[in-house]
């Protein structure tokens, strides 16, 4: 008996994963049509946790805690402050509003309040005082900086206390809920993806399962004539790979239309998210995970199948 | 290539007796009919031939081989070695004729060259040339077994095991099938047949086992379908 080199037999295992896949025409659709709607959950799983991502690091940085000075507090005893709070390994940023600032932007906030204008123009003088912006990394390390800023007796050069009031204690029940919100909607984000994955990823594994099921007596009779274990598998994988491929490029290709209609919602409901634009600006990543899932189902789940077909 | 069946028993659920320490030697190039009642263990001989089932007790051998003591890889060479030929024909129905006697050449790691050329000349032996690129759905029971038969002799295997091969077939088909399976054997093969048929058995005037109950109650030389 000759020996057939390894290219041809790849090639006949291509060759024959094709025809079935071809010849069985009804069973190959459908089980393109559940593999899409698998890759669609993984593909789907990637925009949300990147819509949970974003929004969520957007609501993190509208946190923060305002610390108000008193109107006679100098510049400089701010500014030292505003040095010691930035060493804080728990502060990603701090923000000085001096008192100027801090009246234009009251007077833009309150444009078309002329009643409020008006008191301000009577008092003369600028009432408002001189504002630090502090920004954690963590919503829950506000607590810590504001525990600092109190504990700190910050007093002036003159030995004057200078602070006048801190918000944190004001927003702590909200600044707190919000941590936690965001805690568990992350959390809850994760467990979720993944078990959605994982059910769609059996119900895929099941269906491949059913198509070689029926092929069951074709496999024994393949064994009779005397083929080798992975001469009978071959084809069946190579079927798998290619449900997967055309599944996987199906999905990345529908997934054009579907995030081009949800693009301005998203954008609307989210924070500035535009699906759409995440998944352009991301195509080649998104499209190599959802092809490549489809492939590695596909030739997983028709090993698996075969091999329990497989007798000697 | 000898086959002995060396003192073989099979017992099913340790009560059920399919085969009762049932012995005999076929020698190379022997045309030797199994006769017996539905259930005398026919085809549990066969199957313990190809290794799809193992002997309880006893040694079936090939030439001086035990196959059940085979690895599996090895089970695979012995069964390109053996043509089995089916009463429910066993093809594969996603392959036309073609590819249903292609597969057996490339499972035997034939090369294409080869298959190309050996194809079409089995095909014409079983006079089934015209039905080349026909899939089994559109084949007639006789021409279906004429394909399997095909298959069978494809990797000029030193063995033909045909198990009730006429059993769906009518009087005509029958009677070409038996005469393709005596040409066969004219040609240098072993074949072992199973059958229910009186007028096969009469009509082939070749050794003749007689099973019953698991065990071998007759075995002429030129025999006739006794029971």
């Amino acid at each position: 008996m000759e020996k057939i080199e390894f290219k041809t037999k790849l090639k006949r295992v291509i060759k024959a994963g094709f025809f079935n896949f071809w010849r069985s025409g009804y069973i190959s659709f459908a089980s393109i049509l559940v593999m899409i709607i698998t890759l669609s959950v993984i593909g789907g799983v990637i925009f949300i946790g990147a819509v949970l991502n974003i929004t969520m690091a957007e609501l993190r940085n509208k946190v923060d805690i305002n610390v108000y000075f008193i109107t006679t507090a100098p510049e400089n005893d701010i500014l030292s402050l505003k040095t010691k709070i930035e060493t804080l390994p728990e502060v990603s940023s701090v923000e000085y509003i001096n008192r100027e600032q801090a009246l234009d932007n009251f007077r833009l906030r309150h444009e078309n309040d002329q009643i409020t204008i008006q008191a301000l123009e009577e008092l003369g003088d600028n009432p408002l005082g001189a504002v630090l912006n502090i920004k954690a990394k963590e919503p829950s390390q506000y607590e810590g900086i504001a525990n600092f800023l109190n504990e700190e007796n910050i007093l002036s050069s003159q030995g004057q206390k200078i602070i006048d009031k801190i918000n944190y204690f004001e927003n702590r029940t909200a600044i707190d809920k919000l941590s936690r919100i965001v805690n568990s909607v992350e959390n809850l984000g994760l467990v979720t993806s993944l078990a959605l994955v994982i059910v769609s990823i059996i119900i895929t594994f099941n269906t491949v399962r059913l198509t070689i099921y029926i092929s069951r007596e074709e496999i024994s009779v393949m064994q009779l004539v005397g083929a080798s274990k992975n001469y009978v598998k071959g084809p069946f994988v190579a079927t798998g790979i290619l449900v997967g491929l055309i599944s996987g490029l199906v999905t990345t290709i529908l997934f054009f239309p579907i995030c081009y209609w949800l693009g301005n919602t998203t954008q609307n409901f989210f924070i500035g998210l535009n699906v759409f634009d995440y998944y352009i600006g991301n195509f080649f990543q998104i499209a190599f995970i959802i092809i490549f899932s489809g492939v590695a189902i596909g030739a997983v789940s028709s090993f698996l199948a075969v091999r329990k077909y497989l007798k000697l | 290539m000898s086959i002995t069946f060396d003192n073989v028993s099979k017992k099913y659920n340790n009560d059920y007796v399919a085969l009762d320490e049932v012995s005999f030697v076929i020698k190379p190039n022997e045309f030797v009919s199994i006769v017996g009642p539905s259930g005398a263990g026919k085809t549990t001989l066969l199957r313990m031939l190809l290794a799809e089932e193992r002997p309880t007790h006893g040694r079936v051998l090939l030439h001086d081989i035990d196959i059940h003591l085979l690895s599996g890889k090895d089970i695979n060479f012995v069964r390109r070695k053996i043509g089995a030929v089916f009463q429910d024909f066993r093809l594969l129905p996603h392959k036309n004729v073609y590819e249903n006697i292609a597969f057996a050449m490339e499972a035997a790691g034939r090369p294409d060259e080869e298959i190309e050329s050996d194809v079409p000349h089995v095909l014409e032996l079983v006079d089934l040339g015209s039905k080349i690129w026909n899939f089994p759905h559109e084949l007639s029971g006789g021409e279906k077994q004429r394909v399997a038969i095909a298959r069978a002799i494809v990797n000029q295997p030193d063995i033909i095991i045909a198990d009730e091969p006429t059993g769906n077939l009518d009087p005509v088909n029958t009677y070409d099938i038996v005469q393709i399976l005596k040409k066969i054997n004219n040609l240098g093969t072993t074949v072992i047949l199973t059958t229910h048929n009186k007028g096969v058995i009469d009509s082939i005037g070749r050794r003749v086992i007689t099973i019953q109950d698991g065990r071998i109650v007759r075995d002429d030389m030129t025999g006739k379908y006794i029971l």
